[in-house]
């Protein structure tokens, strides 16, 4: 049987502040979609699978997410279920808060607040960890990723708000990646994590979407 | 707990992936490109390029050759090689690196690691130095060398390492200037000296010729270490020194096709 070449998946990527997206759009492509910027907040309803990518400060992304008008239709997406991916920063600023900027508040979709890294650890911490998937039906896969990062989001916090956690380990246990039907969220960078990225990426992109979403 | 990392490096003149001594009698290794695929699907845990052109029209082959890595890169990106201005470090950073290296604009100018560091963070902030021997002191002890060995300005390497970490670098890479290309493994004595006065990860660079010299390298404190000859070579693959160091109790990510190997913890 022969079919005909795909159209590659429409993804918008939402601006923050200095994010370096570079890496990001070159992953996308690689997982066969198509991803453009978003301009108009209206686009972060219509945008069939949209990406929140994020590098530099919670309170200066949160910043840019409300000048730009795109914090309620962010909301939205996401408590609707939309498909979207938050990377890095764009996982933190689901949270409530974070200590990295005190009195900022984040989107609010998982009750709690983001931590820095406690104890005598390196911080930034930089490199590749190990990701444990909570159980053998985790759309997370077993793998090494690659992480940049000060701040993390604790386990048991993510779970009780309903999501599936998957974990890394520095200084204890953190949220690696959480997942909730379409929506998807990681600490790590799947567009700098080889094998274990390309191939989270190829799934999320290439997912059909859910029915009544 | 973050793995030790193993880093092929390409240096690149006109466009071309180069190798040879001290910059000096340089050899053509092959395509940016196919060199970059070939250690990522081998296991390469990162990347850097550093441009050795030495006109401006071998240097505007950077931009074009770190976009068409990066198509085809899905680990991270350093480079590095005539960086002078925030501008500099824009461009390459629009074009795909993830991680921006400075060396003699550094010395020049240390407010650059701050600028670069405030507008794209630590994370991208890397500083190079060659470090090399200082002849004749009582105590080992290393000085800078900048413009590839033209000049020695009288700084202290160490010092300075200390002096960019303040400044806002989130890595150190660093090279012995009098080991580089001699494939006689790194200066063990230097790296200790560097990680016990920094907090920084350090990538060990200049002199590797076995596992065993990288190995040495990991336990003298390097996060990291870098080499090229030994892989562009092929004498051995980023897998065959990934599995070396792994069985000699390295914390290492396992090369792309153990991973079903590895044991559950």
């Amino acid at each position: 049987m022969t079919t005909a070449p795909q159209d590659p998946v429409s993804i918008g990527i939402v601006q923050t502040a200095t994010a370096n997206l570079a890496s990001v759009l070159a992953g996308l492509r690689r997982a066969g979609a198509a991803p453009t910027f978003l301009e108009d907040p209206a686009d972060v309803l219509a945008f069939p699978k949209v990406v929140l990518p994020g590098v530099g400060a919670f309170g200066a992304a949160m910043g840019q997410l409300r000048k730009a008008g795109l914090v309620d239709p962010l909301r939205e997406r996401i408590q609707r279920g939309l498909p979207t991916l938050g990377i890095c920063l764009g996982l933190q600023l689901l949270c409530d808060a974070s200590e990295e900027s005190p009195g900022v508040e984040g989107l609010g979709l998982i009750s709690a607040t983001v931590k820095r890294f406690q104890g005598d650890l390196r911080v930034p911490q930089f490199g590749w960890s190990q990701v444990s998937p909570g159980s053998e039906a985790s759309f997370f896969r077993e793998g090494y990723a690659y992480f940049a990062n000060s701040y993390r989001i604790d386990v048991a916090p993510a779970i009780d708000a309903g999501w599936e956690v998957a974990t890394a380990e520095y200084g204890g246990p953190y949220v690696a990646a959480l997942r909730k039907g379409d929506v998807v969220a990681c600490q790590c960078h799947p567009e700098l994590s080889g094998t274990w990225g390309h191939d989270l990426l190829t799934r999320w992109c290439n997912a059909p979407q859910q029915e009544g979403a | 707990m973050a793995t030790r990392r193993i880093i092929p490096c390409l240096d690149v003149k006109d466009g071309r992936v180069v190798k040879g001594v001290r910059f000096s009698g340089l050899r053509d290794a092959g395509s940016p490109v196919e060199l970059a695929a070939r250690y990522q699907e081998q296991g390469a845990d990162e990347l850097i390029i550093l441009d050795v052109s030495a006109t401006p029209e071998g240097r505007g082959h950077q931009v074009p050759t770190v976009e068409a890595v990066r198509a085809v890169l899905s680990i991270p990106l350093t480079v590095g090689g005539g960086i002078r201005t925030i501008d500099d470090a824009a461009a390459l950073l629009e074009a795909g690196a993830d991680k921006i290296s400075m060396n003699t604009a550094a010395v020049a100018r240390p407010g650059l690691l701050s600028e670069v560091a405030a507008r794209f963070g630590r994370q991208c902030t890397v500083l190079a130095i060659d470090a090399a021997a200082v002849e004749g002191a009582e105590t080992p002890s290393w000085e800078v060398v900048i413009y590839s060995g033209k000049q020695r300005p009288g700084k202290d390497a160490v010092a300075w390492a200390v002096e960019a970490e303040a400044l806002g670098a989130g890595e150190i890479l660093l090279t012995s200037w009098d080991r580089d290309g001699t494939r006689s493994g790194y200066d063990l004595a230097q790296l200790s000296a560097f990680s016990s006065a920094v907090q920084l990860p350090i990538i060990a660079s200049g002199g590797a010729n076995t596992p065993q010299h990288m190995l040495e390298a990991l336990e003298a404190g390097a996060d990291a270490v870098l080499a090229a000859s030994i892989f562009h070579d092929g004498d051995w693959t980023v897998a065959g020194l990934k599995r070396y160091l792994m069985e000699r109790g390295v914390d290492i990510r396992p090369p792309e096709d153990d991973h079903t190997q590895e044991p559950m913890p």
